[in-house]
């Protein structure tokens, strides 16, 4: 067996999982004590061009209580053709179409290699997607056109038989017909008034006596949904021509803003009647909502802040000082949006882009439970928005979208475990089955969760509860099991279920620990130890958060540390657990758990994204990725610190969110003075462009796109980059030159950081002096 | 009915004319007579329940056969009691006739030309002349009484007879004649000749009337006993000399009545002749006859007031008569009242006597009330001539009273005078503004305002102003002059803030001036400031409108607009229902076909201006409301959809509201499209409520006032606010519970409407209704926002689309005042106290207006709270501030002067009919909504008997009180109150649906005084007789089936319908030539437009039609209704002067009522 490490990658490769624990303590009390909790961090959508292409459905274990799908761990009887279920040992016979089956001739669900696996549902019908663009009007012009090129380029990027539909807003909310010939007609909502689908539903004219048509299964012929919405949702190449006239003509919101005031925008009413309109036509159909906002919603349903401009948007301090008026309404009602869109599996993305706040931290419920897209930009015509709405419509190999929609995750679980909670852009479905914990850890008390959008990258912090009683242990070579099943609708409007199906040792923890810390996962571990940071942040007081923060993190440093009492000196971590305490410095220290410096809005936004992405994206997130160029050898990673800030030096750092080009001041120099544009420093030229290149490679692939910064020695954008560095050097160090433990030369001091933050030194001090303590 | 006799009395009286002219002739013994006679009658009436009053025997005697009579008639007249015609005794008003008679004698006062024409000369004189006739008609009855009528008449005749039968020989036609004119100014000019010819006309008309009138009730008879008055005006006669002139002066005044009454007796005869006076008054010829010389100078004595003189003549001639006479007269009104007054008064008065006298007086009017039945006696007895009732043509007729004014009073008035009774609506005249209002604008109900509340209380004569700011003015009339004072502004008083006006006094050598209103004075500006000539006035006086005119207007400063910023240009939005039903009847199709040609190019715009600065919306509806963006930068419209309709609102700002020639070419493209849009609509409901609300919304959002044209087909019923249900019963209308769909359903539109005002947002409503579409609620915000209302049922475009266009483009193109507020301020003493039209008031002193067009007029009463001074009068001043339809703000100040009286005569004599019945009319709207039917009509009777008894009281107090004496102002005033109380507006029962009741109500509350008049009595015009090769119109025929003859063909209208009658027996070719068809069987009734024939009759029906039409302000739709055809019920009720399907009076029997009335007031 190779190394933990190979095996992670292994699984990670092959099912998109991460546990935090790859070998389980067999007993609930062991369990408990192992700090970090059981659990893993799931992609459900692995990108995986392996996958064999299965056309039929999945077999089901009979017992109605279990219905886990035949897996490669499920032991088979060719002889008598049945099959025991792994996780209640119920004896199943194979379908008759299984008749043929031979240890030499296995289907693919049982062959060891496909422990994931997609079945692609035939009967069901093929739905085409639907975009609901909803587009905030109130904007500089410039903006404005920015938006609508985008969204007129989109048209070609759609399929032809994707449904579409327009709905502009700014004073008033306007639902377009497209289609229309010779006048184009909207139908106009007063952006002060919350409307119910069914009074939506009415004003528009549509589904009139046709109610009852989602009852129909799915069987419903597809006309029959078209026909009345059809003013309103229409094919791309029906009208992909009208709509480009449409939003070529659109304008700016007429109604004129006083002095003072900001523009009357009825974000919350659009929105809400966006997810009205679907509610009522498409329920259950794949669709998207793609919000275009550039500015905070002032008035109706949703509103974040007043029209008055002396009256600024909430900042962090208000909202500690309970000082905003419109926050928890706002909230309410974006909530209430979101949980309405997830029910009727209908995805809702936010694209804001102002240079003020847009209330995404109102806002954030809506992307958050329909796994949609939040984007924050500062402009719409830039190339971050451009690019991140373009990537939006990649598409992978097959030619097909990176966007699933409708998808239900349901896990199953060995009696052994149970499911406590998820944590991810989804929502619950409040199935309560035999896996359910009583303990709840993020979304609880289900086994099943619904995520509307899902894209490869979409993965959920799923935790366990060890259920299994200390004085029940499990014979050695037990193991337990764990079946993700993720149903959902492929963007080509297939239905499809993936089945991944995984397995780990029981290790019993008394008596081999080692063997369970072996099984560590420090990356996994602190990334699901960060979801649920956050998912706690949002929700509990930061200070409350980060000491919780700390106290696992010495925990975990008592449990699993190697040390004399009281000696912090003596301390000493295994490999697989050395990093994690810097992990945890640098997640204290992020905008995820740090408001200060950040709107709310930003703060709504860096969650968001940690709150989806995967593991290594995550972990970029938490702790950005420095890499240095310069003529003295290739480019190489260097650490997160000041002390990486030399002169001669090119920086590029990855935070996710920006990427950071920082020139040494003696690069910055020489860059100034031109010599790049010499013959004679091609090599010069060819430095400087280096981080570029690589920079651009991240760009291409990153969604959404990061900010771009170039910046140099003492730049103001530096910033960016010397508030992630390790403080190592501050105007007030104690450890003063030399002292570091890292390299370079006494002459390569790096640059000091303004900041009375502690720095990674000081904390890992702090950390050993109370992990070792007799008296914590 | 008995008004009507008392206009026949009237000119019965002229009977008086009679009494006069007898008396004067006969002074002695026949007036006596007469008087006894007269007495009696009135004295029976009133009496009929005074029989006990016999006592008055004696005066029977003088009856002689008369009392017999009388006695017969009183008893017909009490058991009758109402029922005048049983008058069968009114027959007896043969002494009524008798009286007539004596107004004959009246003309013959001709001969006594003082004598004759103070009868009522033309009552009397017709009587004469028509004694015969007269009598026969009138006769009525009289005649039966005939014999004693006969005697009566005999008698009066007698005495009078010499007198009267020459003048009502030749008097009569001439008097018809010379009435016309002599009439009003008759009596003074035509004093010696005119008059006579005139008056004898009337007289022959009114006599008739009278004795029409009396037909109708019996009691009427006793009415016609006031002609009987005549006989009265013997008593005149025996008073007169002595009275005659008391009772002038003082009958004025006071009851005087007895007092009064005697004195005329001496005049006697005078009085008679006043009452012939009266009576030609009314007639206004019969005055003239003899009088008209007496008269003339007595009027002019009178007559400093014009419309005094006129009456004065009647009364002139009267007091002429008697020496004496004249001198009451010269109180005029003593004179005339006294006459009748007296006449009226002693009959009551004579309690005992009445019996007798009334008998015999009664007798007589019933034999006129009686008439009909009488007829048979009268026929027989003393009139073979006249038939039975009373002649119709001896009542007051407004034709007379319309062509006499016509001819006298046609072409330039000036306005130089305070006080001076204005020409008739119906006439032609061109005002010159010198100092006083432009009646177009500003009419009074009467001219020589009394000076106490007492007084006017008494007289029981509303103060009323009938206001219409924004009136078209006649062809050669320039538009009032805009005076622009730049930043100063409109210079004010600075306590009351009456504008400047012509009746400011500078003083202190021009530094200050005082107020006309509040006797305030004010520092005149620098910039104001002129020097002061010889005389005291400015020597800029001319220079200045202000200063020299009765109306012009100012432009207002920022301080006179809302939240004082200069309003921007105003903006006209349609509103088009797209439900099913507009769809297929062609409406939308119609619309977006015209609007834009016909409609939209005529917008309003300032003079000198090429293009309109209003702008234009559209919008269109059903269930939902689509707004539509036509910017001139798009390409093509956009349409919003409002499907919102809980809570209105107007989706766009930009592009909604345009100006026509920026944004051409897109509103074609979008009535290009919108029927296409809405082809297929299947869409039945409708809202209402929230269609106004968006319109308001729109106005509002973008800073504008404006007016909404909204085209709607149906009950709102769909789910939104001002939804309505169907609560249609029209069985209800009519009755006490007729309130209960009257009243709007629901305060929604009211609301709104209120909300409308605010905002300068009017709304014109246009209904093209297939059923029953609750105008009565929906017509609340037209009303609150002084919008017009159209309805047209059951509309098909190709047959009513024509009309609705042409209303349409006139609505949109004449001028209007945007976001008004009317302010009426008032000479200290009086105060304006209660407004009536379509409008709302938020406060008790302004009046606001959305919008004003010339379609909308008020209605102001005036009353007093202190005194007012003869010698300073007493003056009006109407503000209006409103935005141009450019968008200025603008104020118009109207001003008018009245004189002060303290005689009652003196306010008798300047009163103004039209606009009273104007005023009675929007009251009775009102009261509509707050009593039953019943009441209404009780109430409109009592006021009008309190009035007219009110005058026979002060002024004619000398007649019989069997006769019934009118006003010469007033005479058609019985008629039109009965044309008022059977309007199907007003009293409509279950013959008219509910909606267009409610229609009609609104019309008239906002109806101007030029509008009532041909409202309530309708035009009916003889096409026949017309030259078909001149323009001339044939001369309007009164409205009574008796007039149509079955070969003719006429046109009536009443300004909100048109009607071609065609009687079956025309002749062929004419018919020919007009539809061209063979017989009037075969004309096509159902068509609404004439055929176009190349042929001179052709050519003249259709002049005629479109003369009528472009003299009214709404397109009338012709209907041709053949003689005994379907719809003939239906015109017929259109001929007020007859009996209505819903059981109402005819004019005779109206006028025998109110007689009677008029009796019990006065006992």
């Amino acid at each position: 067996m190779a190394t933990y490490q190979e095996f992670i990658q292994q699984n990670e490769d092959r099912d998109g999982v991460r546990f935090s624990w790859n070998v389980w303590p067999s007993s609930r009390l062991e369990a408990t004590r192992m700090v970090v909790p059981l659990g893993c961090l799931f992609t459900p959508l692995k990108e995986r061009a392996d996958l064999p292409p299965i056309q039929y459905d999945p077999v089901l274990c009979t017992r109605p209580t279990c219905r886990a799908i035949l897996n490669p761990f499920c032991q088979i009887d060719y002889r008598a053709k049945m099959w025991a279920c792994n996780f209640c040992y119920q004896r199943n016979p194979f379908p008759p179409q299984y008749t043929a089956i031979s240890e030499q001739h296995q289907p693919a669900e049982i062959i060891p290699q496909f422990s994931t696996l997609e079945y692609t549902i035939t009967r069901a019908t093929c739905h085409p997607p639907i975009y609901l663009i909803v587009l905030d009007t109130c904007m500089e012009e410039e903006d404005l056109q920015a938006v609508k090129e985008s969204l007129q380029m989109s048209l070609s990027l759609l399929p032809p038989n994707a449904l579409i539909g327009l709905i502009t807003f700014g004073k008033m909310v306007q639902v377009h017909e497209l289609g229309s010939e010779g006048v184009s007609k909207s139908y106009v909502f007063r952006g002060t008034k919350d409307l119910t689908a069914k009074q939506i539903q009415e004003m528009l004219g549509i589904g009139r006596g046709q109610a009852p048509q989602q009852q129909r299964g799915p069987q419903a012929p597809q006309q029959q949904f078209q026909l009345p919405s059809n003013r309103f949702l229409q094919p791309v190449h029906k009208c992909d021509m009208s709509l480009t006239d449409l939003l070529g003509e659109l304008q700016r919101d007429p109604w004129p803003v006083a002095q003072g005031k900001r523009p009357l925008r009825s974000a919350g009413a659009a929105l809400s009647i966006a997810v009205g309109l679907l509610e009522c036509t498409f329920p259950n159909t794949g669709a998207r909502i793609m919000t275009f906002l550039g500015g905070p919603c002032t008035q109706g349903p949703g509103m974040v802040v007043g029209d008055e401009l002396k009256h600024p948007i909430r900042s962090h301090h208000d909202i500690e000082k309970d000082n905003c008026k419109y926050m928890k309404k706002g909230m309410k009602h974006y909530e209430a949006l979101g949980h309405r869109a997830a029910n009727n599996g209908h995805v809702l993305d936010i694209y804001s882009c102002a240079l003020d706040q847009t209330g995404l931290h109102e806002m954030k419920f809506c992307p958050k439970y329909t796994g949609g897209h939040m984007v924050m930009g500062d402009s719409f015509n830039t190339s971050l928005f451009k690019q991140t709405f373009q990537r939006v419509f990649s598409k992978d190999q097959k030619g097909e979208f990176k966007m699933a929609f409708g998808a239900t995750l349901e896990v199953k679980t060995s009696r052994e475990l149970k499911v406590s909670g998820a944590i991810g852009p989804c929502v619950s479905l409040g199935v309560k089955g035999q896996s359910v914990s009583d303990t709840e850890i993020g979304l609880g008390g289900t086994c099943q969760w619904k995520m509307c959008g899902l894209y490869p990258n979409t993965s959920l912090g799923i935790f366990f509860e060890v259920v299994n009683q200390h004085n029940a242990p499990i014979p050695q070579g037990g193991r337990g099991y764990l079946q993700f099943i993720t149903q959902y609708q492929h963007s080509s409007g297939q239905r499809r279920v993936r089945v991944t199906t995984v397995a780990r040792n029981w290790a019993d923890a008394s008596s081999n620990i080692q063997h369970i810390a072996a099984g560590f996962d420090q990356e996994a571990g602190a990334v699901l130890m960060s979801r649920i940071a956050v998912y706690r942040a949002e929700t509990d007081d930061g200070p409350d958060v980060l000491r919780w923060l700390d106290r696992m993190l010495i925990r975990l440093c008592q449990k699993f540390g190697e040390y004399h009492k009281d000696d912090p000196n003596s301390f000493r971590f295994s490999e697989n657990f050395s990093l994690y305490p810097q992990f945890m410095f640098h997640l204290r220290r992020s905008q995820f758990l740090q408001v200060f410096n950040n709107s709310p809005d930003e703060t709504s936004y860096y969650r968001h994204m940690l709150n989806i992405e995967d593991l290594t994206q995550s972990l970029i997130m938490i702790q950005p990725i420095l890499y240095a160029y310069s003529f003295t050898g290739p480019p190489e990673p260097v650490l997160l610190d000041t002390n990486s800030l030399q002169p001669d030096r090119i920086l590029l750092m990855d935070t996710f969110f920006h990427i950071v080009i920082y020139h040494g001041e003696t690069i910055d120099q020489w860059k100034k003075a031109g010599y790049a544009d010499l013959p004679e420093y091609e090599n010069f030229k060819q430095l400087l462009q280096a981080p570029v290149d690589d920079a651009q490679e991240i760009l291409q692939t990153r969604f959404p796109m990061p900010r771009y910064i170039v910046t140099e020695h003492d730049g103001s954008q530096s910033r960016f980059l010397l508030s992630k560095v390790n403080p190592s050097q501050t105007h007030n160090n104690m450890y003063g030159f030399g002292q570091i433990v890292t390299s370079g030369g006494p002459e390569d001091a790096g640059a000091a950081v303004l900041t009375d933050d502690v720095s990674l030194q000081v904390f890992m001090e702090h950390l050993k002096k109370l992990a070792v303590s007799s008296s914590s | 009915m008995s008004g009507q006799y008392p206009g026949n009395f009237g000119p019965g009286q002229g009977g008086p004319g009679y009494g006069a002219p007898p008396g004067p002739p006969m002074p002695g013994g026949q007036p006596p007579n007469m008087y006894n006679n007269g007495p009696a009658g009135p004295g029976q009436y009133g009496a009929p329940p005074q029989p006990g009053k016999p006592g008055m025997g004696p005066p029977p005697p003088n009856f002689g056969g008369a009392p017999p009579m009388s006695n017969q008639v009183q008893n017909g007249f009490q058991g009758q009691g109402d029922m005048m015609r049983h008058a069968g005794p009114p027959r007896p008003t043969g002494p009524m006739g008798a009286s007539r008679p004596p107004g004959p004698p009246g003309p013959p006062g001709p001969p006594g030309p003082p004598g004759p024409g103070m009868m009522g000369n033309p009552g009397m004189q017709q009587p004469p002349g028509p004694p015969t006739s007269q009598f026969q008609k009138m006769s009525m009855s009289g005649q039966p009484g005939s014999q004693p009528m006969g005697p009566g008449p005999g008698n009066f005749p007698g005495s009078q007879p010499g007198q009267m039968p020459p003048s009502s020989n030749a008097g009569w036609q001439p008097h018809s004649a010379g009435l016309g004119p002599p009439p009003t100014s008759m009596a003074h000019r035509p004093p010696g000749p005119p008059t006579p010819g005139m008056m004898q006309p009337p007289h022959s008309a009114t006599p008739p009337q009278g004795a029409g009138g009396h037909p109708p009730g019996p009691p009427m008879g006793g009415m016609g006993h006031p002609p009987s008055s005549m006989g009265a005006p013997p008593r005149m006669g025996g008073p007169p000399q002595g009275g005659m002139a008391p009772p002038h002066s003082s009958t004025g005044m006071p009851m005087m009545g007895g007092a009064g009454a005697p004195p005329p007796m001496p005049g006697g005869q005078p009085p008679t002749s006043m009452g012939g006076g009266y009576g030609q008054n009314f007639n206004n010829a019969p005055p003239q006859p003899g009088f008209p010389p007496s008269n003339m100078g007595q009027p002019s004595n009178m007559g400093s007031v014009p419309g005094v003189q006129t009456f004065q003549p009647g009364m002139g001639g009267p007091p002429s008569g008697p020496g004496p006479m004249p001198q009451g007269q010269s109180s005029q009104y003593g004179g005339f009242p006294p006459p009748s007054g007296p006449g009226m008064m002693q009959p009551p008065a004579p309690g005992g006597q009445y019996p007798v006298n009334q008998p015999g007086g009664f007798g007589s009017q019933p034999g006129f009330n009686m008439q009909p039945q009488q007829p048979r006696a009268p026929g027989p007895a003393s009139q073979p001539q006249q038939p039975r009732r009373l002649d119709p043509e001896q009542m007051p007729s407004p034709i007379q009273v319309i062509e006499d004014d016509r001819r006298n009073r046609s072409g330039p008035f000036q306005t130089n005078q305070r006080g001076i009774l204005p020409p008739l609506v119906t006439t032609q005249f061109t005002t010159q503004d010198q100092g006083y209002a432009n009646p177009r604008f500003l009419r009074s109900t009467m001219y020589n305002v009394p000076c106490t509340s007492d007084m006017l209380k008494a007289s029981h004569i509303p103060f009323a102003l009938s206001m219409t700011p924004f009136a078209r003015l006649g062809p050669q009339e320039p538009p009032p002059p805009i005076v622009d004072l730049g930043e100063l502004g409109p210079v004010r008083c600075k306590r009351c803030k009456a504008y400047m006006n012509p009746y400011m006094q500078f003083i202190d050598g021009g530094r200050r001036f005082q107020c006309v209103f509040c006797s305030a004075s004010t520092d005149v500006p620098n910039e104001y400031f002129a020097h002061l000539d010889h005389t005291g006035r400015r020597t800029d006086l001319y220079q200045r409108a202000e200063l020299c005119l009765g109306t012009y207007e100012f432009v207002a400063t920022q301080d006179y607009c809302k939240n004082n910023v200069l309003p921007k240009e105003p903006a006209f939005i349609f509103m088009i229902d797209v439900s099913y039903n507009s769809i297929k009847s062609g409406l939308v199709n119609l619309i977006c076909e015209r609007l834009k040609d016909d409609i939209l190019v005529n917008l309003p715009k300032e003079s000198g201006v090429d293009e309109s600065e209003i702008r234009v919306g559209f919008v269109t509806y059903h269930k939902e409301l689509h707004f539509y963006n036509v910017k001139s930068t798009l390409a093509q419209p956009q349409m919003m959809v409002v499907s919102d309709v809980e809570d209105m609102f107007v989706p766009l700002v930009d592009g909604f509201l345009v100006t026509l020639a920026e944004s051409e070419a897109v509103i074609d493209s979008l009535m290009g499209q919108i029927p296409q849009l809405f082809a297929d609509c299947k869409e039945t409901e409708t809202v209402l409520g929230p269609v106004i609300q968006a319109g308001l919304d729109a106005l509002k959002s973008s800073e504008r006032c404006g007016r909404l044209y909204v085209f709607h087909t149906s009950l709102p019923t769909a789910e939104a606010p001002g939804k309505l249900k169907n609560r249609d019963d029209r069985k209800l209308l009519g009755t006490e519970k007729e309130k209960s769909i009257l009243m709007p359903q629901t305060p929604f539109y009211e609301k709104l409407g209120q909300d409308c005002v605010a905002a300068g947002c009017s709304v014109d409503l246009f209904l093209f209704p297939n059923s029953y579409c609750d105008v009565a609620s929906m017509a609340d915000v037209v009303r609150l926002t002084s919008g017009n209302l159209y309805k047209y049922s059951y509309f098909q475009a190709d047959l009513d689309g024509e009309r609705f266009i042409e209303d349409l483009r006139r609505n949109v193109e004449r001028p209007v005042a945007f976001d008004a507020i009317l302010r009426v301020r008032t000479s200290t003493g009086i105060r304006p106290v209660d407004f009536y039209g379509n409008f709302y008031m938020s406060n008790t002193t302004d009046v606001e207006l959305a919008a004003m067009d010339s379609e909308q007029s008020i209605a102001v009463e005036v009353k007093h709270d202190d005194k007012l001074s003869e010698s300073e009068g007493a003056y009006v001043q109407i503000a209006v501030l409103y935005t141009s339809c450019s968008g200025q703000r603008r104020l118009r100040v109207i001003n008018q002067g009245f004189n002060c009286c303290t005689q009652m005569a003196d306010l008798f004599r300047s009163c103004e009919l039209d606009t009273l019945v104007n005023f009675f009319a929007k009251q009775a709207i009102r009261h509509t909504l707050n009593h039953n039917p019943k009441y209404l009509r009780e109430h409109i009777m009592n006021e009008v008997s309190q009035i007219l008894a009110c005058y026979r009281k002060n002024c004619a107090n000398p007649s019989s009180a069997g006769q019934l004496i009118l006003p010469e102002c007033m005479k058609l005033l019985p008629l039109y109150s009965n044309c008022i109380i059977k309007s199907d507006g007003i009293m409509g029962g279950s013959e008219i649906s509910t909606d267009d009741r409610s229609y009609l109500m609104h019309l008239i509350n906002s109806m101007d005084v030029h509008t009532t008049n041909v409202f309530f009595y309708p035009r009916l015009l003889p096409f026949h007789t017309a030259d078909f090769e001149s323009s001339e119109m044939p001369s309007a025929i009164r409205c009574s089936m008796e007039r149509l003859q079955d070969n003719g063909i006429y046109l009536l209208e009443n300004g909100v319908s048109m009607f071609l009658w065609i009687g079956l027996q025309v002749d062929q070719e004419l018919i020919q030539q007009l539809f061209g068809v063979a017989s009037a069987a075969q004309v096509d009734i159902d068509k609404v437009k004439l055929t176009t024939l190349d042929n001179p009759a052709s050519r003249k029906l259709r002049e005629m039609v479109d003369e009528i039409r472009a003299d009214r302000a709404r397109y009338l739709k012709l209907t041709i209704v053949r003689q005994r055809d379907k719809l003939e019920p239906w015109f017929n009720h259109f001929l007020v002067e007859d009996k209505g399907m819903n059981g109402s009076s005819s004019y005779v029997d109206f006028l025998c009522h109110i007689h009677k009335e008029i009796r019990n007031i006065l006992s």
